[in-house]
């Protein structure tokens, strides 16, 4: 049994798809966050085991929206989406529903129609991608169209674009979810067959009309790689985890808590909506100025405790070295603050 | 983030409730405001579910779409929500006061009061912007007739929104922004979004406020939660407690908003607010002259120049917002104290009847000096000004760092009257307290735009009247 199959216990691993490896890119520097999706721990059951369930559901409404859509982009033979893309030479192949028994057949089938470079459109391709030294499947939630000598990573998404505009957090995340595929894609086929440019499929206005846009995502590229490459050193950190070590559900909270201490945690309010550890890790973090927002934390001075900054800010206590310059500021400000109140 | 900003946070979570970060209140509240809750349906692009709303906290009108995908329900949605709100935005179109222009030469009209509507949140304005966008082009004849009264609507509510772009305005507020402008929680900005907890922490503390967390939210978005479990079931059923379920769920921010208003209006006015409002006023009544006279919806994206002129317009606002802000409240200011943009000081010296005669006439420069403890960021040449006598400019002669304190040489012009020797009280005493800032009141001239049908064909050509079409459903 490998190390991480130990950390995990007797659950399933959990499932990758181009979300959490985007997620655990947000957070680069969070070790607990890396050993356990590394581990394939299912951090939702995680968190709710001891106490402190997140909202991570999604409403059905626009699961429901979204499917129509998709389906309507892809019926008949894929006209509407062929005629948005303006895709008419090629075939199109589907590798079918997500499951299991079928990754490493569906994965070769993938690699062999990709590198035949035929024209078309390929749905639901089966990549893989190694995050964290291991090497995750992603779930393939994307079309890979062949287009000329390059491939595009084509991904249907529900949001509106109104006007030419689309909610700017939706986009961004879209693109950093493409961008997950084209290097995956890249990994697999040589850098210069896929393009940095994706197409996203979305509805226009206020109707079901689709329109596509496309988005260059070489700044998300290197951003992805440059993260998962420091998350590549966190294969060495699991081996010298002490083998005892486990997240297995069926342990006592107490035992799954103290596991979870063992692991370096750097949480930041962004976690609350990218994080399913979130309520527990910002229960951990109670005190500390990161709690309170980034931003806030460097206005402080970056003193790590609430406690610390109140105590220089009042002058009763003695800066560190290190501290001096920000308490000469927090003075200031608790000075100024006294005298306009 | 300043760091007094982020001080008063600290404060405030050791304390475990809200901090003040103002002295005065620095947006109008108003004496009868419209508050509008809109609640969407999840996965549709602006499609609204509900709406609560009404000018009074006893009557809250709520109107519901039971089946969201139901187009005709959507219009009549947006018929009874144009029927609810177009006659509030229009009765303040009354009575007008003479303003002079032009140096007083003429005089033009404004209302004497305009509109103020109350949303819980930005996504709330944004909803209600993407609302106008979706109804100010509805046609009122051909296939899918609606009442005059719905592009009207779309009109209205684009306005609203786009003001609500400007610094200061405050004809659409969000009541988590004016909340945030005027308290610090103990928490971050991305909790500080949700509103019943920012609200909470303002009025109870850090424990309402985590529990208000898992408590109903504040719209447009709904809790997948609710929709999978509450929602889809009544609208499956076609049920008809659909309509108390969401009353229940909109009551409590019903409540919270107009607590919140009177939390607000409790503080007192900083003495630039009313400026910003007649600004509001103004914008108000040039937009009812437009509904009056040409009637077109706004276009669906500005022309090249219409676009640079307003980008203009709303950097002029933001930096004339941040100034009056400064001026108006000692707790701001300090803001820039600390930055060493503004510095308190004591005047030391004062030649009160000082003359320059080096130009072709002799004019009244006298020149002070003053001394302070605090940082000064200032160099010889430049312009100061002193909110208490704020037509007075102080112009930095000399810059003397000493062992405890610094002696700043300044040369005053302007408000001491016209004659050669200055009014009483306009120049500064010897043991006069004073803050001198960099900030500025003055107005600035902005650069002059072509006219829109005189755009070069590099930035697009002239703009093309926008056109009404259908391209909803
Ligand atoms: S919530 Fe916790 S585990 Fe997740 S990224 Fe943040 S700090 Fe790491």
């Amino acid at each position: 049994m490998s190390q991480v199959e130990r950390l995990r216990g007797t659950a399933p691993g959990k499932r990758h798809n181009a979300r959490t490896v985007a997620a655990l890119t947000g957070n680069p520097g969070c070790t607990r966050r890396a050993v356990l999706d590394a581990a394939g721990v299912d951090k939702v059951r995680l968190a709710e085991r001891i106490g402190f369930p997140g909202a991570f559901g999604q409403s059905r409404f626009a699961l429901a929206r979204g499917n129509a859509f998709e389906a309507m982009l892809k019926a008949d033979d894929c006209a509407l989406l062929r005629s948005t893309l303006g895709a008419y030479v090629g075939g199109y192949e589907d590798l079918g529903a997500d499951e299991d028994d079928t990754l490493s057949a569906r994965h070769t089938r993938t690699r062999a129609l990709l590198r035949s470079g035929a024209e078309g459109l390929l749905d639901h391709p089966l990549l893989t991608l190694d995050v964290a030294g291991q090497t995750v499947f992603l779930e393939p939630d994307l079309i890979a169209y062949q287009n000329g000598s390059q491939l595009q990573v084509v991904e249907i998404k529900s949001f509106a674009i109104i006007d030419g505009q689309a909610d700017g957090t939706a986009v961004s995340s879209a693109a950093v979810q493409a961008a997950v595929y084209v290097l995956a894609l890249r990994r697999l086929l040589g850098d210069d067959r896929v393009s940095h440019e994706v197409v996203l499929v979305c509805p226009e206005n206020f109707s079901m009309q689709p329109v596509a846009v496309v988005l260059d995502v070489r700044k998300q590229l290197s951003t992805l790689k440059r993260q998962l490459s420091r998350l590549a050193s966190v294969s060495s950190l699991i081996e010298s985890l002490p083998p005892t070590l486990s997240f297995d559900l069926a342990q006592p909270v107490a035992d799954l808590v103290s596991s979870l201490d063992t692991l370096t945690a750097r949480y930041a309010p962004e976690c609350l909506s990218a994080c399913e550890m979130s309520v527990f890790c910002r229960d951990e973090a109670d005190g500390r100025t990161e709690l309170l927002g980034r931003p806030v934390r460097e206005a402080l001075g970056g003193i790590e405790t609430v406690g610390e900054v109140l105590a220089l800010a009042a002058g009763t206590r003695e800066p560190e070295p290190d501290q001096v310059e920000a308490a000469t500021l927090l003075r200031a400000a608790q000075r100024l603050r006294d005298e306009a109140l | 983030m300043s760091t007094l900003v982020a001080l008063a946070r600290a404060h405030a979570f050791a304390a475990g409730r809200a901090q003040p970060i103002t002295t005065v209140r620095h947006l109008h509240v108003h004496d009868r405001p419209l508050v509008l809750i809109p609640l969407a349906m999840a996965g549709e692009a602006n499609a609204p579910l509900a709406a609560m709303l009404g000018s009074s906290p006893a009557d809250a009108r709520l109107l519901v779409v039971s089946q969201p995908r139901n187009r005709d329900e959507r219009f009549t949605f947006f018929a009874d929500l144009a029927e609810a709100v177009v006659p509030y935005l229009d009765s303040f179109a009354g009575a007008t006061e003479a303003v002079p222009v032009d140096r007083g030469r003429d005089v033009r009209h404004r209302f004497v009061d305009a509109p103020q509507i109350w949303v819980p949140n930005p996504g709330g304005a944004d909803f209600l912007r993407l609302l106008g966008r979706s109804t100010r082009f509805r046609r009122t004849d051909g296939d899918f007739p609606v009442p005059a009264s719905v592009p009207r609507l779309g009109q209205w509510l684009t306005f609203l929104a786009s003001s609500a772009e400007v610094p200061g305005s405050s004809l659409l507020v969000n009541a988590v922004q004016a909340l945030g402008q005027h308290w610090a929680t103990g928490q971050s900005a991305a909790e500080d979004a949700h509103f019943g907890s920012l609200f909470a922490w303002i009025t109870e503390g850090v424990e309402a406020a985590r529990e208000a967390e898992n408590g109903p939210v504040a719209g447009p978005a709904t809790d997948p939660a609710f929709d999978n479990e509450i929602l889809a079931p009544l609208i499956t059923a076609a049920d008809p407690a659909l309509t108390g379920v969401l009353r229940e769920l909109l009551t409590p921010t019903w409540e919270r908003m107009w607590k919140s208003i009177e939390l607000l209006r409790d503080l007192p006015a900083g003495a630039r607010v009313g400026s910003r409002w007649d600004s509001d006023r103004d914008a108000y009544s040039a937009y009812v002259e437009h509904l009056i006279e040409d009637g077109s919806p706004q276009p669906r994206r500005d022309g090249a120049v219409a676009a640079a002129a307003r980008l203009q317009r709303l950097e002029n606002a933001a930096t004339r917002y941040a100034v009056q802000r400064a001026f108006d409240d000692p707790l701001v200011m300090a803001e820039h104290r600390l930055t060493g943009q503004a510095f308190g000081a004591v005047v030391t010296l004062a030649k009160a009847d000082r003359i320059d005669d080096s130009g072709k006439r002799p004019v009244l420069r006298p020149r002070i000096m003053v001394a302070t403890s605090e940082a000064v960021r200032v160099e010889p040449g430049a312009a100061l000004t002193s909110p208490a006598r704020p037509a007075q400019k102080a112009k930095v002669i000399s810059v003397t760092p000493g062992a405890t304190s610094t002696d700043v040489v300044l040369e005053l012009s302007g408000g001491m009257g016209r004659k050669l020797v200055a009014e009483p009280g306009s120049v500064p005493e010897v043991g006069e307290q004073l803050l001198l800032t960099t900030l500025s009141e003055a107005y600035r001239p902005g650069a002059a735009f072509p006219d829109p049908d005189d755009t070069p064909w590099t930035h697009g050509g002239p703009p093309a009247r926008p056109s009404v079409d259908a391209d909803d459903q």
